[in-house]
């Protein structure tokens, strides 16, 4: 696929699209884009080698669950491409991050514009939270930290296969309070999969609020580190900081980028909502309508129409 | 003279593995326990160390399903759902990965108490859509289970005898079946796994008695095809005795009267098992008989049915099967 917009033009349409779909709906999941819109629009429009999309530029509305009788059953991953030796694989870890990802999808020409429509909507495979069938999930990744042991699995069945593909996974901080993290960490090492890495949105944020105040994690560049695994901590918004990480030598390692971001990034209005910004319902129409007029000149754009 | 085989898994796995270069054996830091260390030392690119991390387990064999391998994962049965419940079913169960999950030390088969003993797998394994679920019941089942278990297009779940294993059947298994061992018409008595072996030490004084036992073995709870033996329930005179190495509630019992109740069969039902309880540590025959679903409970059961003693004594059973604690067929003594 020819790029013809740089990253940087990319994050700032999934801000604005993901944006409007907020005011529009009343609520979404906001934040996510302030930080991992940098990260997604990079990883689509420049890290990842993929193929074209093999899906349905409208999705498919929902086709039932995997099962011995339903023999049409595809998951979300056509989206990035066809999954072959040479190609990359993408793990979408963060579910939540979902609308962000149809976002991108959109921005970078793999989905219509439509496929936002069917969000959250019954019957659509466009789902709030990604399901294996919404559009590029290959795995339903909900109950967060398993997706990093099953890119580990993929990626060590890939080495022994001998793939040129590499296997990505995007993450986000929260879910390194799952014990699981570290046993995929840990396997990862020991195997030497340097054809395993992730990109983790380091937004220090999580359900209940900051993650200082709920469960602090720590000095996680070291724990990474002390784990065995290469990790390198960049700026999250800085693209080219992301292609210097990209670039860092990790024969023998996993590589783990730990994109520092800001939940409010681009929407610098949306402060005053913290440290509750996990989901942006808004909680009064007035509030409704000046975090649409400030956002909106902060994106320069027309404040939306609703 | 019953005969005994010795480490039938390690054998048959080490058989059946080594002829698919795609299949990866997997082992949760169990790996002489499980029988798969000979396999391990042969043939090194297809084995998996995984420690002891076995939610990670669950999610990198899903990983490696999706990179076109077969995991044949190898832990005892109560690490295999207990701990990484979440992951069994959002990465193997969910998308239906051929993952063949290889559960041993099944029920109080071991004397290593609540942490290791799996009374209520089966109950959690048939109640997961797109899951398979197998118990082994003699060394032929072991011998047979893996070619049958990697047969089935998505997750499997076998229960797996090990070490010294007794041959009670001619033929393999072969999944959805259910063996008839003996034909009768008052007592129609299902027996799964180890309790198979268990009853039939009663075969003999039983028959003497002149009770007519038609005598089941379950080895496939799911798909557990009802309609084999809809015809037999129905037609039992005095009524039916399940025993299982499981808890009583959502193992064999339950399964029977599921069946029972769906078609309005009128029949008495006793269920031989773990009734509601953990157990703890103890030999085989000291649990079976502690928590009452020994050869002499199966009695008990029949004379509440006949309503009347049968006279029968433990004596009059045949003799226990005890293994030794110590073992070459065993890595330690659990």
């Amino acid at each position: 696929m020819k790029n013809t917009l740089s990253s940087e033009q990319i994050a700032l349409g999934i801000r604005r699209r993901v944006f409007e779909h907020c005011i529009k709906n009343n609520g979404a999941y906001l934040s996510q884009a302030c930080s991992s819109a940098e990260q997604l629009a990079w990883l689509y429009n420049e890290a990842l080698h993929l193929g074209d999309s093999i899906a349905p530029s409208v999705p498919e509305e929902f086709q039932g669950v995997p099962s011995s009788s339903n023999k049409n059953y595809k998951t979300g991953a056509g989206y990035n491409g066809p999954i072959t030796k040479d190609y990359d694989r993408l793990i979408f870890a963060p579910a939540h991050y979902a609308l962000v990802a149809y976002a991108t999808l959109i921005e970078v020409g793999r989905m219509s514009e439509k496929g936002l429509s069917m969000f959250n909507k019954d019957g659509s495979s466009v789902e709030i939270i990604g399901a294996e069938h919404s559009p590029g999930m290959e795995m339903h990744n909900g109950t967060l930290g398993i997706g990093l042991s099953t890119a580990a699995g993929i990626a060590y069945g890939r080495k022994l296969n001998k793939e040129k593909g590499e296997t990505c996974v995007f993450m986000s901080d929260g879910e390194l309070q799952e014990g699981q993290i570290w046993e995929a960490i840990q396997v990862s090492v020991y195997y030497e999969l340097d054809n395993l890495w992730a990109i983790i949105d380091v937004n220090e944020q999580q359900v209940d609020g900051a993650m200082a105040d709920v469960l602090d994690i720590g000095d996680i560049n070291k724990k990474i580190n002390a784990f065995g695994a290469k990790c390198i901590e960049i700026d999250g918004h800085d693209i080219n900081a992301m292609r210097q990480a990209k670039n860092e030598n990790h024969i023998g390692k996993p590589l783990i980028i730990l994109a520092r971001t800001s939940p409010y990034k681009g929407m610098d209005f949306l402060k005053t909502r913290y440290p509750r910004l996990h989901y942006v319902r808004f909680k009064s129409e007035d509030e409704r309508n000046k975090m649409n007029i400030e956002i909106s000149k902060e994106l320069g754009i027309e404040p939306i129409i609703y | 003279m019953t005969e005994i085989v010795n480490k039938p898994y390690g054998n048959s796995f080490k058989k059946y593995a080594s002829q698919n270069k795609n299949i990866l054996c997997l082992s949760g830091d169990l790996t002489s326990s499980c029988e798969v260390d000979t396999f391990r030392d042969e043939y090194p690119k297809q084995f998996v160390s995984m420690g002891m991390a076995e939610q990670n387990m669950m999610s990198f064999a899903g990983g490696l399903a999706m990179s076109g391998f077969i995991p044949f994962i190898h832990t005892f049965g109560v690490f295999a759902y207990r701990r990484p419940y979440d992951q069994l079913l959002a990465s193997i169960a969910y998308p239906r990965r051929k993952v063949r999950i290889m559960g041993f030390l099944p029920g109080i088969t071991t004397p290593a108490g609540m942490t290791h003993q799996a009374i209520e797998d089966i109950a959690v394994m048939r109640t997961i859509p797109n899951m398979t679920v197998i118990e082994t019941g003699d060394a032929t089942e072991v011998e047979s289970v893996c070619e049958q278990a990697d047969s089935i297009d998505g997750p499997v779940y076998c229960r797996i005898l090990r070490g010294a294993v007794p041959r009670l059947f001619e033929t393999p298994i072969k999944i959805g079946d259910i063996r008839i061992l003996n034909s009768g018409s008052d007592i129609l008595l299902i027996t799964s796994g180890i309790c198979t072996e268990e009853a039939l030490r009663a075969r003999a004084a039983l028959l003497n008695a002149g009770i007519s036992i038609l005598h089941l073995h379950v080895h496939t709870f799911k798909p557990f095809k009802e309609e084999k033996i809809l015809d037999l329930i129905s037609n039992i005179k005095l009524g039916i005795i399940t025993m299982e190495n499981h808890l009583v509630n959502g193992g064999l019992g339950t399964t029977i009267s599921e069946i029972i109740s769906k078609h309005g069969l009128s029949k008495k039902l006793i269920k031989l098992g773990l009734k509601d309880t953990f157990a703890h540590g103890g030999s085989k025959q000291y649990l079976t008989k502690y928590y009452g679903f020994d050869a002499y409970a199966l009695i008990n059961s029949i004379e509440k049915f006949i309503g009347q003693k049968l006279n029968i004594e433990e004596k009059d059973l045949e003799k226990v099967r005890i293994e030794d604690v110590h073992s070459l067929s065993k890595a330690e003594a659990l």
